[in-house]
């Protein structure tokens, strides 16, 4: 690992890591999903950094958003030009310190980045599962992680991390397996997504299935709904960014060019940019996975799922300490959100702290460089190491 | 540690739950965790306070401790500390009240207005008085309650709660020593630091 070390502006990087694959509930021992459905065999691709210590309670379990993967650190080969999606944050003597910490990051259920999802072989069949795959919720997500975790040999996570998407997950994993949680860090993050991240998340969709290539979800062997896909990456990355962020960025300013053109073609910066993303994205991302881990998030209901409907009781058997983090300019999930669960654990008497960190880079801001909040997380993982030992 | 932090944790038993509104820095917070073995809550409003607490291995919330008391189970600590602060708050009855709701007992400290260098500023001078442990104009000053240590004691009767101990103590601010005084306090003490509850303990 070491013959490769690449510095960032944060320090030195894992250096070279590699995907593994851990494959489970083959037939006849399926998983059954929440919603009835049987699948099996599944695979969940991982990553890990950093040693597991002899008594076994220095393992971080990160968890990633809507399009990441479990490469969140370190870079795949010597000729690799860019480090995991988290790699400012996890390395030696981050804030998530490789040093100390025995990393996990694995890809979620329904994914396309080496997990199962619709775009895996079925198996009896010679073809992927398309929408023949079954709507897996953020609960299947972590009882998949849960395996895996068990095939590491792991009794307790000293702490689960995750943004949006992935803090969903974190929560989940809290209430879901209270036993085996030490701490928790959900960012920018809620119990349940808001009516607007729902409409944000519908109207992706129906980007993709207004493709004329999408064909309802069978597209594997012909051309794929790139131009649907490229839409609903343009319009997540305007919920990602806030009207501040934007005005810093781009504002009004024109690409490459003096004055309007005159027809459709990109005129401004943000156009420009965000046609770039979309046309990035679809190079490395399965449009029915897509719909597929949008429609997880929005059905995620913490306190419905876990508490009749409060918020309070489904933080009943929870015992994790927490660190919830939200960001002033975040509107997809913003801080009124953080502060319900925050209240919440409040409520049920649990530890927790909170901060709300000034950025104007919006839901974004957590994947940003941000020395507080590595700061932050530095510090509350070095603690809850500590108390372990107490 | 400054002096009136010094006693206040003093009064406090080891191993008991804490919660410090107005925590600052945490410098209370974190004494009472490492030789207390105090389990301690803070909550403060600034982030770059609240954060520099959490780097430090404490938990604390970021947020308005008028509105964050709401949210604690009654009885939920065995001290509420508001240090300093209740002369900065807009409604000191209902924030007493909700600290001997959640709170066993508060410990509430404050700079006594009544301190001989501040009268003689008023009589002599004829402006706002601004002393070292008050050091602002009165239009820039987030000390919106003048507080005597009398005030004080009136005002537990008028709201019905019961002051358990007293200290006044003649210190400043940033200073690490002090020293209490027993004589003439309202004249001559610098801060009152009070233990209060409501009659039960």
């Amino acid at each position: 690992m070491s013959e490769y070390i690449e510095h960032d502006i944060n320090g030195v990087s894992v250096g070279q890591v590699e995907k593994e694959f851990f494959t489970f509930a083959g037939p006849p021992d399926e998983m059954i999903l929440e919603n009835g459905e049987k699948l099996g065999p599944i695979t969940i691709a991982y990553e890990t950094y950093g040693t597991l210590n002899p008594e076994k309670d220095n393992a971080v379990l990160i968890l990633h958003a809507l399009s990441g993967d479990s490469h969140a650190a370190g870079y795949y080969s010597k000729d690799d030009p860019k480090p995991g999606w988290w790699d400012i944050m996890v390395g030696p003597e981050k804030g998530i310190d490789t040093n100390k910490y025995f990393v996990i990051c694995s890809n979620i259920l329904g994914s396309c980045m080496g997990s199962t999802g619709p775009s895996s072989i079925k198996p009896g069949t010679n073809k992927p599962y398309g929408l023949g795959f079954p709507v897996v919720t953020i609960g299947d997500m972590v009882r998949a992680q849960k395996q895996l975790v068990d095939h590491l040999g792991l009794k307790k996570l000293l702490s689960v991390v995750g943004g949006s998407i992935g803090g969903l997950q974190v929560l989940e994993w809290c209430v879901r397996y209270p036993e085996m949680v030490v701490s928790a860090i959900p960012l920018a993050t809620t119990t349940r997504h808001s009516a607007l991240a729902i409409a944000f998340n519908e109207v992706a969709r129906q980007a993709i299935m207004a493709d004329p290539n999408w064909h309802h979800g069978d597209y594997y062997s012909g051309p794929k709904p790139d131009l649907g896909l490229a839409v609903a990456r343009m319009i997540g990355h305007i919920t990602y960014l806030s009207d501040e962020s934007m005005r810093h960025k781009y504002g009004r300013r024109l690409q490459d060019k003096g004055d309007f053109s005159f027809n459709f073609d990109a005129d401004f910066q943000v156009e420009s940019y965000l046609r770039y993303q979309g046309k990035k994205f679809v190079e490395r991302f399965d449009a029915n996975s897509f719909l597929y881990i949008t429609k997880a998030a929005d059905y995620y209901d913490m306190e419905d799922q876990h508490g009749s409907g409060s918020t309070v009781k489904a933080f009943s058997p929870v015992n994790a300490k927490f660190l919830v983090v939200s960001f002033t300019s975040d509107w997809l999930y913003p801080t009124y959100q953080s502060k319900a669960m925050v209240q919440a654990m409040k409520k049920k008497g649990l530890d927790v702290s909170f901060c709300e960190i000034e950025a104007q880079w919006g839901h974004d801001a957590f994947l940003l460089p941000n020395d507080r909040l590595t700061a932050l997380i530095k510090g509350f993982l070095e603690r809850v190491h500590n108390e372990t030992k107490e | 540690m400054r002096f009136d932090l010094e006693i206040i944790a003093s009064w406090i038993d080891p191993g008991s739950k804490v919660l410090d509104l107005g925590c600052g820095e945490g410098d209370l917070l974190h004494f009472l965790k490492k030789n207390k073995g105090v389990v301690g809550t803070g909550i403060e409003r600034v982030e770059a306070k609240a954060a520099l607490c959490i780097e430090r291995g404490l938990s604390v919330l970021q947020g308005d401790i008028n509105k964050e008391v709401l949210d604690y189970d009654d009885h939920t600590f065995d001290y509420v500390i508001l240090s300093q602060t209740l002369q900065q708050v807009y409604d000191p009855a209902n924030l007493i009240k909700s600290l001997l709701r959640i709170g066993k007992r508060g410990i509430v400290s404050f700079p006594n207005f009544s301190h001989w260098r501040i009268r003689l500023q008023l009589l002599m001078k004829g402006y706002a008085p601004v002393t070292k442990q008050l050091p602002y104009e009165w239009y820039d000053t987030p000390n919106i309650r003048v507080i005597t240590l009398k005030d004080f004691r009136k005002f537990s009767k008028e709201l019905g709660f019961n002051i358990l101990k007293e200290v006044a103590i003649n210190t400043q601010n940033h200073e690490k020593r002090g020293n209490i005084v027993e004589f003439h306090p309202n004249l001559r003490a610098t801060y009152g630091i009070f233990m209060i509850g409501n009659g039960l303990v």
